[in-house]
């Protein structure tokens, strides 16, 4: 498996199915969650609005949400597959879907303030490569909003103000703290990716492969399965509710990764994911077809 | 729910209380961060007429120009509008805004900037960007789109039953502060803080 041939068509659909549509768990959570608030007040209403509103898009294939993000993508491949050409066709796919408005122009250029047009940029979008046995391509991607961007955080345990130590109370404290902060500015209710452990950088990559994550999974890791469990409720408590408004809705999953870390260091870092948990993946076999993966 | 037409004088403004549905028709004009930069490094006269006593809207547009060269919003939602906290008492006094169009809330300087000029805060839901556009019929024209791009220029658009909630008025009132106020009572609970 050498060569698949352009792949440019095959990610600007990918890009559209998550610019457009959100996935079933997600649906079903918003909805779960709309059941869940009291009967006329703000949060219900907001929950009916969003419903309301990934329908429309769906039915008319335009972006839920008009700050469509930036594409973060984790791409698996097998021995011998070109990760630059890969690349280059995902870069051409993100320009011809701003051209069609499933994206909006989103790459400005740091320095001057300016647009770039073309949806990317230095950095964008950011794509991550891994080779694998398989004999097949397999592309999963977030599309991340920068709304929600902005209330993520990295914490440095032991951190005495939240009387949070190096261990998995530490991280409870610190990521309790994070959906407080956040309030309604992230676009609540949402899904947080967390991850214990690694360095900044790493730590920020993983948090966000835990969004890729089913919104009803099982950790395999026990105790973190329990501290996901326990830290949903918690937050569901706190009653910022959608949007900030108030209410019992204001995440709709916890998802925790871990990584090995320096002695010195012991990071809990958060990612927050919008309501709009846009994501789509898919299959390319070595004809280069394309299989979707829900 | 009750209506609002734009523009619209103090007096009704006046009336808004936090928690109130509120539907807006007529014109305003949207804004975000290079806008309110811009808007404070000096007073700029060709785009007052298109502020005065209506509201900014802090929203990126998605936006489709037409083969007659018309625009038209394809995604319109809110954007998180405590970006704009800096500047966004002094815009409103400067410019005679009745008010803001946001999501997130805004801080202490902008609700004391409300109470002073006789304005509101209404919250539009964030990420309801298609049931949002639907609302906006027509875009009237665009300021600072070559320097600011797509997402940051000043559209001038025409809305229509534009849906909304106030969650600051201009008596002090703060929906957000309440909430921030029971959730952090909540987590120290929680925390054993």
């Amino acid at each position: 498996m050498t060569d698949v041939g352009s792949q440019v068509e095959t990610f600007v659909e990918l890009i559209r199915r998550a610019s457009t549509d959100l996935p079933a768990d997600v649906n079903r959570a918003l909805e779960k969650g709309r059941a869940g608030e009291t009967k006329d007040g703000l949060a219900e209403r907001a929950l009916g609005t969003i419903l309301e509103n990934v329908e429309l898009a769906r039915s008319t294939s335009a972006p839920i949400c008009q700050d469509t993000g930036t594409p973060v993508v984790w791409i698996h491949h097998p021995v011998g597959v070109s990760t630059r050409k890969l690349a280059a066709d995902f870069t051409t796919a993100v320009e011809e879907a701003t051209k069609r408005t499933y994206l909006r122009p989103n790459a400005v250029d740091t320095l001057t303030g300016r647009n770039t047009g073309t949806g990317h940029g230095r950095g964008i979008p950011f794509l991550h490569f891994e080779e694998w046995d398989e004999p097949r391509i397999e592309v999963r991607m977030i599309l991340k909003g920068g709304g929600s961007e902005n209330v993520g955080a990295q914490y440095k345990l032991p951190d005495g103000k939240l009387r949070a130590g190096r261990d998995l109370e530490g991280v409870r404290r610190a990521v309790l703290d994070a959906v407080f902060q956040a309030q309604g500015k992230g676009c609540a209710p949402g899904v947080l990716g967390v991850c214990i452990g690694g360095d900044r950088v790493s730590a920020y990559e993983m948090s966000k492969r835990q969004i890729l994550r089913p919104i009803v999974d099982t950790n395999p890791i026990p105790e973190l399965a329990e501290l996901e469990e326990r830290i949903l409720r918690e937050a569901n408590m706190l009653g910022v509710g959608p949007m900030g408004f108030g209410g019992r809705t204001t995440l709709l999953a916890v998802k925790i990764g871990v990584l090995d870390r320096l002695p010195a260091c012991y990071f809990v870092t958060v990612t927050y994911m919008c309501w709009a948990d846009r994501k789509a993946a898919v299959s390319i076999d070595a004809k280069g077809e394309a299989t979707w993966l829900s | 729910m009750a209506e609002l037409k734009l523009p619209v004088g103090e007096e009704e403004i006046r009336r808004l209380k936090v928690g109130d549905f509120v539907e807006l028709t007529g014109r305003m004009i949207t804004g975000r961060d290079a806008a309110h930069k811009w808007l404070m490094e000096d007073v700029r006269q060709d785009v007052m007429p298109f502020m005065k006593d209506t509201l900014i809207y802090h929203c990126g547009p998605v936006v489709a120009k037409r083969d007659d060269g018309s625009w038209d919003f394809v995604a319109a939602g809110p954007t998180t509008s405590i970006r704009e906290e800096p500047y966004q008492a002094d815009v409103i006094g400067r410019y005679g805004l009745r008010g803001v169009i946001g999501k997130g809330g805004m801080g202490a300087k902008t609700l004391a900037g409300l109470k002073e000029h006789g304005a509101v805060y209404l919250h539009a839901i964030g990420g309801a960007a298609q049931v949002l556009a639907r609302a906006i019929p027509k875009v009237e024209r665009v300021f600072m789109l070559d320097e600011f791009g797509v997402p940051e220029a000043l559209w001038v658009i025409h809305v229509e039953r534009f849906p909304v909630v106030v969650s600051m008025d201009s008596h002090g009132g703060s929906l957000h502060d309440e909430v921030e106020a029971g959730s952090m009572a909540k987590l120290k609970e929680l925390l054993g803080l």
